[in-house]
């Protein structure tokens, strides 16, 4: 619930939830649902699940935005569905449909297998702890820190800039932007292997800087300008590169 | 000889860590989970990976349990810690007084705790309430809950443990005296149905253990006691902040990732399949966690959920049950051979719960194996989804 837009009236929404059993054909379902604008939309789902159809599956876990579980297309907009109230989605007497991401394959209903980005952002080497010093970007740095302070990374592995991308609609193959985020902020220089990875038809060049992955981050990655960013790295490297062999 | 068969019921903290723990002592292992990993309680809990300090008066038990698993965590899983430690502070003369309890039970329990002039703890975290009185630093951490379930996972993956995930045990599967010889399981993501047999089934489902029980006659005194947790948009400190006073209602602020969360409250519910949030707690938690970090007051909420404990108790309620956990055979409470039921506890002490459980189950099957997740590293969580089922 979220408690930034009190209303305490109940509404009425619609959700159609899109159903899939393995070997079987797509289709939605649609249950009406009294609803609490602020409630978040995975409140709804589960609740979908608890008293009309416990056939239902969806994943989620933390339901505060920091495991990068629920992420759902809501309405066709990638949504981290913990933190996204449903008043800001519908009104009274709308309809919310929820879709599963695209661009993973699907194993059932809303649950889709993100194996592939987990692979490859531990491929680029992306640490999910990191000493906050080096975490870039709008998190302010004590001086008195040192270094000597952790944290958890601030990209969650949802998938949401993957689903929305349309560059990896086309192909299967790009590393997509979360993973490439996640190359820069290891940092292409640490890693061998990692700069001929990233600098390559399905690595940085293939991004045509639709930010469409920045819109839909959740938690402050910006992937669409960490692309950028690593593009001028690999280009500032293929420059260093060139000039350390021809000493 | 073939190894012995185990089924586990539940991908929670009990069940992946259990998984884990029979895996390398050589059981052939089965998970068996109706939703995705940690989708109840473990998935739900604020990620404070304890000291100890907040049992360390009445629950001895529960306080030395969480230091010890504290330091085995940060050595085996420390790719999902942030382990910045922690305040325990005091506002109140109140405080003041349980300090002095609480500096005792410290000591009895080893938690290692150090005494900050106010100033100090101030320089340290400058966002913490300016009028403190007293400050002690302690060794808490703050964890990602699903990836701390998804490394024990991932590692008992990697020692031949099976996970079956969207699949839900509908019934047990009995021989002619009622003990139970394995599962019966709706596989969701193709609604099909197929059993598992197996030498012992371990029912590691928390606040549903009492439910699951039920399906082979027994029952678990498990106490289903949810708390919310309000999660904001700031992220205020690098350590957990606690209140140096009786285990209470939003006595704890701890950040994780760019936010904090302040938890949390205790009360019971018979249905915890959907557990709704009340704006009344809500509140309690912006003006108890405001009390420890004032800029809470005007931070915006980001999230807010129920989180279901399960709680194992007879006849106490509510915040008077320890902590700690407890393992149930159901041949000595039912007469009924094959189940064995792991509940209570907490997510500090996951590991230390199925070590437990774990030995419970090899002393029933006569498996002379040790325990040795105590030194195991784990595998990275994103192995989980890297190696193959």
């Amino acid at each position: 619930m979220d408690m930034n837009h009190h209303n305490n009236s109940g509404w009425s929404v619609s959700f159609r939830v899109f159903r899939q059993k393995t070997g079987k054909d797509a289709h939605y379902d649609t249950v009406k649902l009294e609803v609490d604008p602020d409630e978040y939309v995975i409140d709804a789902i589960e609740r979908i699940w608890a008293y009309h159809d416990r056939s239902l599956s969806f994943a989620h876990a933390c339901h505060h935005s920091t495991c990068g579980a629920c992420g759902m297309r809501v309405n066709g907009v990638e949504k981290l569905t913990c933190i996204t109230p449903i008043h800001t989605i519908a009104r009274n007497g709308g309809i919310v449909q929820v879709d599963p991401l695209r661009n993973f394959p699907i194993i059932t209903d809303l649950v889709v297998d993100m194996g592939a980005l987990y692979r490859r952002m531990a491929q680029v080497g992306h640490r999910p702890v990191v000493p906050l010093a080096e975490e870039p970007a709008g998190m302010p740095v004590r001086k008195s820190n040192n270094g000597e302070y952790t944290r958890l990374s601030d990209c969650i592995e949802c998938g949401l800039c993957i689903s929305a991308c349309p560059v990896a609609a086309s192909t299967p193959d790009y590393l997509g932007p979360a993973v490439l985020a996640g190359a820069l902020q290891h940092g292409i220089k640490r890693q061998p292997g990692l700069l001929k990875l990233v600098d390559s038809e399905d690595g940085v060049w293939r991004c045509h800087s639709a930010f469409e992955c920045t819109e839909v981050c959740p938690s402050y990655v910006e992937p669409g300008t960490k692309i950028m960013q690593l593009r001028r790295n690999v280009v500032s490297e293929r420059f260093a590169n060139l000039f350390r062999s021809n000493r | 000889m073939d190894k012995p068969k185990a089924i586990i019921i539940g991908a929670g903290f009990t069940g992946v860590a259990t998984a884990h723990d029979l895996a390398l002592r050589g059981f052939d292992v089965t998970v068996v989970e109706r939703g995705p990993i940690a989708n109840g309680t473990s998935g739900r809990t604020h990620g404070l990976l304890h000291c100890g300090g907040r049992y360390a008066v009445k629950d001895h038990e529960s306080a030395i349990e969480c230091i010890d698993e504290n330091i085995i965590l940060r050595k085996i899983v420390p790719e999902v810690i942030e382990p910045n430690g922690g305040l325990f502070i005091a506002l109140t003369e109140a405080d003041l007084e349980y300090g002095e309890q609480w500096i005792e039970g410290c000591e009895a329990c080893h938690i290692p705790i150090e005494e900050l002039k106010p100033q100090e703890a101030l320089s340290l975290e400058p966002h913490i309430n300016p009028n403190l009185l007293a400050a002690f630093s302690v060794p808490d951490g703050t964890f990602d809950p699903l990836r701390l379930a998804l490394a024990f996972a991932a590692t008992a993956k990697s020692n031949g443990a099976r996970f079956h995930l969207y699949s839900e045990v509908e019934d047990f599967i009995l021989d002619g005296s009622g003990n139970v010889i394995g599962v019966k399981v709706l596989d969701k993501t193709s609604d099909t149905n197929f059993e598992l047999r197996s030498d012992i089934v371990v029912n590691a489902t928390g606040a549903w253990a009492g439910q699951v029980a039920g399906m082979a006659g027994a029952d678990v005194p498990v106490k289903p006691t949810p708390g919310i947790m309000v999660a904001y948009d700031e992220r205020f400190c690098e350590r957990a902040i606690n209140r140096l006073c009786p285990p209470a209602d939003g006595d704890i602020a701890l950040p994780q990732r760019r936010m904090m969360v302040v938890g949390t409250t205790s009360y019971e519910v018979e249905d915890i399949d959907y557990v709704p949030v009340t704006k009344d707690q809500i509140v309690k938690m912006l003006e108890r966690g405001s009390e420890l970090i004032p800029g809470i007051r005007d931070a915006k909420a980001r999230g807010i959920y129920m989180a279901t404990r399960p709680l194992v108790g007879a006849g106490s309620v509510g915040r008077s049950i320890a902590r700690t956990f407890k393992c149930f055979d159901c041949r000595e409470t039912h007469n009924i051979e094959g189940l064995v039921t792991i509940t209570g506890g907490k997510a500090t002490t996951l590991r230390l719960m199925a070590e437990k459980m774990s030995d419970l189950v090899c002393q029933k099957l006569n498996v002379s194996v040790a325990c040795t997740t105590q030194e195991v590293p784990l595998l990275s969580y994103r192995q989980f989804y890297a190696l193959p089922n």
